[in-house]
């Protein structure tokens, strides 16, 4: 059992989650909101990697942040190192590819706020930011911890973006995805056991109490 | 507002109870803390066919050095063109000669590498399997035609050195149109092996230090191909720009009569240059 693969994967959620809940709330909120009409197009782009294949995410992320691309270029000499094929090269990967699981249901959160609740708040004399924390997180609140739960999960499970993206450097990029992939090449069948079950226990655990979560909210506002 | 207030407020407000959410960040933030250990240890890129020697070698470097250092196996191919693209390595282990003379021409590495051993590869055939392990080639030519091949596992030869010798095999014996229907190709050398092991391919081509290593003598039976049949395996490894110390104690440990000893155990010909 390779511990270090785990806790990479676990801080490359933990990063992921927290960087897209702040984009999360600033999109979602502001999709949920607007009626402009190029908004279907912004929410198809974000909802690409929903079906993209991650090999053609991998590609991209390849291309745009590679030692050749101005962004690998101008990353590397600041950091001194280049973005692809490390651990920060992973959670930009992450960020991108778990869009559509954060914004998606925070945009359902703040879409499910009636439009008169907003307007009443803003009557009784509320500021934006009062209103948004009184009224509009709370109610939104299911939303968002279901984007944060599904961020989380998915991360732990992505597999083909992480190992173009990342490599497989142990203790640096090697998820435990990628740990299992490794260990199933090294003929290491009990490692690849151990380290699947682990891994359908923490998924089956974080996806249970996403579902656990919204019956209990659901019965509060039902 | 100081952000604290906020994020206090948000989690007080919320219609959630707090403790478990508390519990969350708690977790998130250990995580976080917790495991941001020193890289100091080197990468080293090793072509799959490595997997069990190289893993024995390292194991008694740390012993007798206290240095530790990180072993990522792969296809020779794709390790060089991760490090074209800034994958930190510091030493790799090529399985072929081709990969270090193009990272060198790029220059992405230290000097000329040094040529560390010459593969063979061979006919592997696992138990259950109605395919003789027979270094002719003979009955697989039959099972081609009679119908007992379903699957046949090499490495993919676009980017697997011991891909490109399973290739001139079948080309040398005239089967390579043959049997491209039945191929399944490994990502990388160790990948071929184990779908060749995995029951579900009736046979396939790999090193012959993996098919000789514990873990898959016991899957089934193999025969050594003639060493005429494909250009020879010159494993040429070299280090690479950014390698530091225990990277480059590693890469002299390699060339030491121990690291050589074990190379040969494992099927290995020792490099007869230098």
């Amino acid at each position: 059992m390779d511990w270090s693969a785990l806790m990479i994967s676990l801080q490359l959620a933990v990063w992921t989650v927290a960087i897209l809940l702040l984009l999360g709330l600033v999109v979602g909120r502001r999709l949920a909101y607007s009626r402009w009409r190029g908004k279907v197009l912004v929410e198809a782009l974000l909802a690409l990697p929903l079906v993209l294949p991650p090999t053609v995410l991998g590609y991209y992320l390849l291309v745009a942040a590679g030692g050749a691309s101005p962004l690998g270029r101008l990353y590397e000499r600041l950091v001194g190192q280049p973005l692809v094929f490390s651990f920060e090269g992973l959670v930009l990967a992450s960020v991108v590819f778990n869009l559509p699981f954060a914004i998606q249901p925070i945009q359902r959160g703040f879409e499910a706020i009636p439009l008169e609740v907003r307007e009443v708040a803003a009557c009784c004399g509320m500021t934006a930011r009062q209103s948004l924390l009184r009224i509009e997180l709370p109610l939104a609140w299911r939303g968002i911890v279901s984007g944060a739960i599904l961020t989380f999960a998915h991360t732990l499970g992505e597999f083909g973006v992480v190992l173009m993206v990342g490599g497989n450097i142990p203790g640096e990029t090697q998820t435990i995805a990628i740990a299992i992939y490794d260990r199933v090449q090294a003929f290491d069948q009990a490692a690849a056991g151990t380290m699947a079950a682990v891994l359908l226990a923490i998924s089956l655990l974080t996806i249970t109490l996403s579902y656990a979560l919204s019956a209990r909210i659901g019965r509060r506002h039902g | 507002m100081p952000v604290r207030a906020v994020v206090l407020r948000v989690i007080l407000r919320s219609p959630i109870k707090h403790s478990w959410l508390v519990g969350l960040l708690v977790t998130a933030l250990l995580t976080l803390c917790g495991s941001v250990t020193a890289q100091e240890a080197p990468v080293v890129a090793a072509a799959a066919d490595l997997q069990f020697a190289l893993v024995e070698i390292a194991q008694s470097f740390r012993q007798e050095t206290g240095q530790d250092i990180k072993l990522s196996f792969g296809s020779s191919g794709n390790f060089a063109a991760q490090i074209e693209n800034g994958a930190p390595f510091q030493l790799l282990l090529s399985a072929d000669e081709e990969y270090v003379s193009r990272l060198k021409a790029h220059g992405f590495t230290l000097d000329d590498g040094v040529l560390y051993a010459i593969g063979r590869i061979v006919l592997f055939i696992p138990h259950g399997s109605t395919l003789k392990a027979d270094a002719s080639l003979r009955d697989l030519r039959d099972a081609l035609v009679d119908g007992r091949l379903k699957k046949f596992a090499i490495a993919n030869p676009e980017h697997a050195p011991y891909g490109r010798a399973a290739r001139s095999v079948l080309q040398h014996e005239g089967l390579w149109e043959a049997i491209q229907p039945f191929l399944v190709l490994g990502e990388n050398a160790a990948q071929a092996a184990q779908f060749a092991t995995s029951g579900s391919a009736q046979g396939g081509m790999m090193p012959l230090s993996l098919a000789q290593a514990p873990a898959l003598t016991q899957r089934g039976q193999f025969a050594p191909l003639p060493a005429d049949w494909h250009p020879p395996l010159r494993q040429r490894m070299v280090l690479l720009r950014g390698a530091t110390g225990p990277a480059k104690a590693f890469y002299a440990y390699l060339q030491t009569p121990a690291a050589r000893a074990v190379f040969s155990r494992y099927g290995f010909i020792p490099p007869d240059e230098r």
